[in-house]
């Protein structure tokens, strides 16, 4: 059946999928090195989610008070609640500083302290001194800092003539017998053609699966598809079962408002017109980690103290800031408040609802980028020719909760480490060794399965019920018989699949199978997730079990790795988390108890 | 006499009609230009009538409860749906704008979707931007300095220095305003339009670049620059409320002092 595409085959020494921050973040590096490099993206490049990121990227300049990129990794360890691998942290949080400044360099409009210096702000969970005071150390660009970097970026790939393929879909990974991947296959999107690009190394940055959720902050085609090709691909995914809801969302339409809001100096109120958070973080309030904040306001609107008709919602208030700081610092915030809340931010308070944003678990990843899963007893088998950047992968730099501001970073710097471990291993310009048609093939059957799929199911009915069934049995609060119900309704689903139905057949911009390809890739990932999470019989960051309220370190600080087969039949290993630093300028942080 | 002939495919006829599905008193009728790349046949216009009671507020959601109860061909682009990713560029009623931040509720009467005017239509309201994308890269729209600067430490900036580039770093490269600008119509081979040339003045006016002379001279040109006529629509239909037309405004007044 394959036989009846076209291919047009490409060579390349490294291939990226992906561009947003972390592609072409790297995709700048390995380009300016002198590797051949393709860069695949679905979308324009600007178009990538990360240009939704709104309050910053973290580095510990102290432009605005004392810091040290110690107390920043102490954070991001306890942000993780101590799931998070420390080498990896420790790496992030030192490269922090030289990474923000060739931002700078590269251009990014930062907004400037009164000293000409990159603005700083404060953001949940960010500390002086091991949690004594309130660190200023996400570096902003107002609210727009992921559009300013994002922009910034890709312009940075022009200056170096970076090649990029766009609105090109990938489909698949071209995995050999061997279990290296040798490349990629695409679809572009605009002439209805198939594309082989082969590399020596491919990397995904592909970033987040949020729409596997019915409400997230993550844009329509955050699908997770990289994360989809390596279950396909019978690799697994690490730490799936931990998915941040953010706080904040706008009460109905899920748009972000950004944490840089209470970091400004908003705050939450419940139905009484009570500041709550003081009750469950009385030294950090409203600047608690996310995981802490989303839950109290679960539990608010659980115990009948929401606002509303419903009494299902929270208020964010910033009207006691003032037009002047909301004009410079928030004006995004602003805009986005009236367009989809109808709201003065500077006269009343704006409808929230913690809402799903981020996903901390993906392809698990050594700090350098190459992808490694857990064989023959050793957990840090790499598998060749494959590595992953961004929200796409598992370093595990955020463990079970990312603390905001740490995502931008995550880009830079893995995106950058990534480019620079691929510069030493892949020797630019070499031949290409054969493939196996059946691998190309196979991809190609799929493929074809997919777009003459005449079921009697639309695609956008079995997404939704997928989604649906997500945000009832797997959201902020679980429990082990909510989610068993989930999972029996997701198997359901994907039982489904097989009577799926796509009503366009042509190859130009089909936008049917596109969103069919997707949901192909989103419905692994939802079954990974919930039953990533029912296996964990504990509390830990993001993932809170109501009959498991504690953690549990004796028997949970592991990480989870997922596999899945065909049939959606879960298998689950672990991996150790790395209780271990990288130099001696730092020691290793030993888990104690998690509070604000 | 001579005869003159419209170009095939010009002319766009009405097609389909589908009737709401369900008993509503809150029907809105929805028009949509469809282009079928593989028919090759004439773009018609397509009529959806939707129970907005069951529609989000705004044009995306009209067009994504088409997509997903009534018709899984109608083709247009989307991500972030919260107007930033600049990816729903479409002219709706007359006016370009992105769908995702655009209400229903403010348009009266029947709801009109075509593709971004005088583009080429690759099918249904998506749109081939590439020489939009080639015109943008042709203004060398990164930094440019001389001296290797320290990587030890950020470069510093004023507070308002940094102001200036507000109204112009914002831009999505949405290209409503090049699309709504009848000189980018009509030379939009030569003419760099107002997206892009805003995108120009954003690296003009950074205190930090120091490649001004440079690119006010590589500006200063006939077609790219001088085609704009002040017509105004670019800033009239910017969906982001950036003002095109001043930064080109400020980009003559400085090559008016360049090489004379």
């Amino acid at each position: 059946m394959g036989k009846a595409y076209r291919l047009t085959e490409h060579a390349y020494d490294v291939v990226v999928v992906g561009a947003g921050g972390a592609g072409l973040r790297a995709t700048l590096g390995m380009t300016a090195s002198g590797l051949s490099t393709a860069c695949i993206t679905k979308v324009f490049p600007t178009r990538s989610h990360t240009v939704a990121a709104q309050g910053g990227m973290s580095a510990a300049l102290a432009n605005m008070g004392e810091d040290d990129w110690r107390w920043h990794m102490y954070d991001t360890v306890k942000g993780s609640d101590w799931l998070g691998d420390q080498d990896a942290i420790e790496y992030m949080c030192r490269e922090a500083i030289p990474a923000v400044v060739e931002l700078e360099h590269y251009g990014v409009p930062f907004s400037r302290t009164d000293d000409g210096r990159i603005y700083q702000r404060p953001f949940g969970g960010m500390t002086t001194r091991f949690g004594e005071g309130i660190a200023q150390r996400t570096c902003a660009a107002a609210d727009r800092t992921g559009h300013a970097i994002l922009h910034t970026l890709y312009q940075q790939s022009l200056k170096h003539n970076a090649e990029f393929f766009i609105e090109y879909f990938a489909i698949d990974l071209l995995m050999n017998d061997e279990g290296a991947c040798k490349g990629v296959l695409a679809w572009d999107l605009a002439t209805g053609e198939l594309h082989v690009f082969r590399a020596q190394m491919v990397l995904l940055a592909t970033g987040g699966y949020g729409r596997t959720y019915f409400s997230c902050t993550s844009a329509h085609t955050c699908t997770g598809d990289g994360n989809a090709m390596v279950l396909r691909a019978g690799l697994p995914l690490q730490d799936m079962e931990f998915v941040q809801f953010h706080p904040t969302g706008i009460y109905g339409s899920g748009c972000l408002i950004t944490e840089g809001v209470r970091g400004e100096g908003g705050y939450l109120t419940n139905s009484d017109g009570e500041r709550f958070m003081e009750r469950y973080a009385p030294n950090a309030k409203d600047l608690a980690s996310r995981d802490v904040v989303s839950r109290s306001m679960t539990i608010e609107i659980n115990e009948g103290r929401g606002v509303g008709e419903e009494k299902d919602h929270i208020q964010l208030h910033l009207e006691h800031l003032g037009a002047d700081l909301i004009n410079s610092k928030l004006p995004g915030i602003a805009e986005s408040a009236r367009i989809f809340a109808g709201i003065d931010v500077t006269r009343e308070p704006i409808p929230v609802l913690p809402t799903v944003h981020y996903n901390m678990g993906g392809i698990p990843t050594n700090y350098q980028g190459e992808v490694v899963t857990l064989r023959d007893g050793d957990p840090d088998h790499v598998i060749p020719g494959l590595m992953a950047i961004g929200e796409a992968a598992c370093v595990s730099v955020h463990g079970a909760n990312r603390l905001g501001s740490n995502s931008l970073l995550d880009l830079i710097v893995f995106g950058r480490a990534a480019a620079m471990r691929a510069v030493e291993l892949v020797k630019p310009g070499q031949p290409h060794e054969p493939l196996n048609d059946a691998v190309v093939d196979k991809v190609l059957d799929r493929f074809d399965k997919m777009r003459f799929a005449n079921g009697e199911i639309a695609v956008a009915s079995l997404r939704i019920e997928m989604q649906k069934t997500m945000q009832n049995h797997a959201a902020v609060f679980r429990t082990g018989e909510l989610i068993e119900k989930g999972l029996i309704r997701l198997q359901e689903l994907l039982a489904q699949m097989e009577s799926l139905r796509v009503s366009d057949r042509s190859m130009v911009w089909n936008t049917d199978l596109v969103e069919a390809i997707e949901l192909l890739n989103l419905m692994p990932q939802a079954i990974v997730t919930a039953q990533s999470a029912l296996n964990r019989t504990e509390s830990r960051g993001a993932q809170a079990r109501d009959d498991y309220p504690e953690r549990d370190d004796e028997n949970w600080m592991k990480h989870t790795l997922a596999t899945i087969d065909e049939s959606g039949r879960v298998a689950i290993q672990y991996r150790p988390v790395h209780m271990y630093t990288q130099t001696d300028e730092v020691e290793v942080i030993p888990p104690k108890a998690r509070v604000y | 006499m001579a005869q003159f002939n419209l170009p095939a495919n010009s002319v766009v006829k009405p097609g389909k009609t589908y009737p709401p599905a369900t008993a509503s008193r809150n029907v809105k009728k929805v028009i949509v230009y469809r282009y079928d790349p593989d028919s090759k046949k004439n773009p018609r216009t397509d009529t959806y009538e939707i129970d907005l009671d069951t529609c989000g507020p705004m044009v995306l959601d009209a067009l994504i409860k088409i997509k997903n109860e009534i018709d899984a061909t109608l083709t247009f682009r989307r991500s972030c749906r919260e107007g930033i990713c600049g990816s729903c560029s479409m002219n709706i009623n007359g006016s370009n704008t992105l769908a995702c931040i655009k209400a229903i509720g403010e348009i009266k009467g029947d709801l009109r979707i075509y593709p971004l005017p005088h583009m080429p239509v690759v099918k249904d309201l998506v749109v081939d931007l590439s020489r939009f994308y080639a015109q943008y890269a042709s203004v060398k729209p990164w930094i440019q300095t001389q001296e290797q600067s320290s990587l030890e430490r950020e470069r510093l900036q004023t507070k308002s220095d940094r102001e200036r580039l507000e109204g112009l770093e914002e831009c999505i490269l949405c290209a409503c305003c090049s699309t709504s600008c009848p000189s980018y119509w009509w030379n939009s081979d030569r003419y760099l339009g107002p997206a892009v040339l805003l995108q120009a003045y954003r690296w003009i006016a950074d205190s930090r670049d120091e490649a001004t002379t440079e690119r006010l001279e590589d500006l200063k040109d006939t077609f790219k620059l001088y085609r704009c006529h002040t017509i105004m629509n670019c800033t009239d239909t910017c969906p982001k409320g950036l003002n095109p037309a001043k930064a080109i405004a400020e980009i003559k007044k400085l090559t008016a002092a360049v090489g004379n």
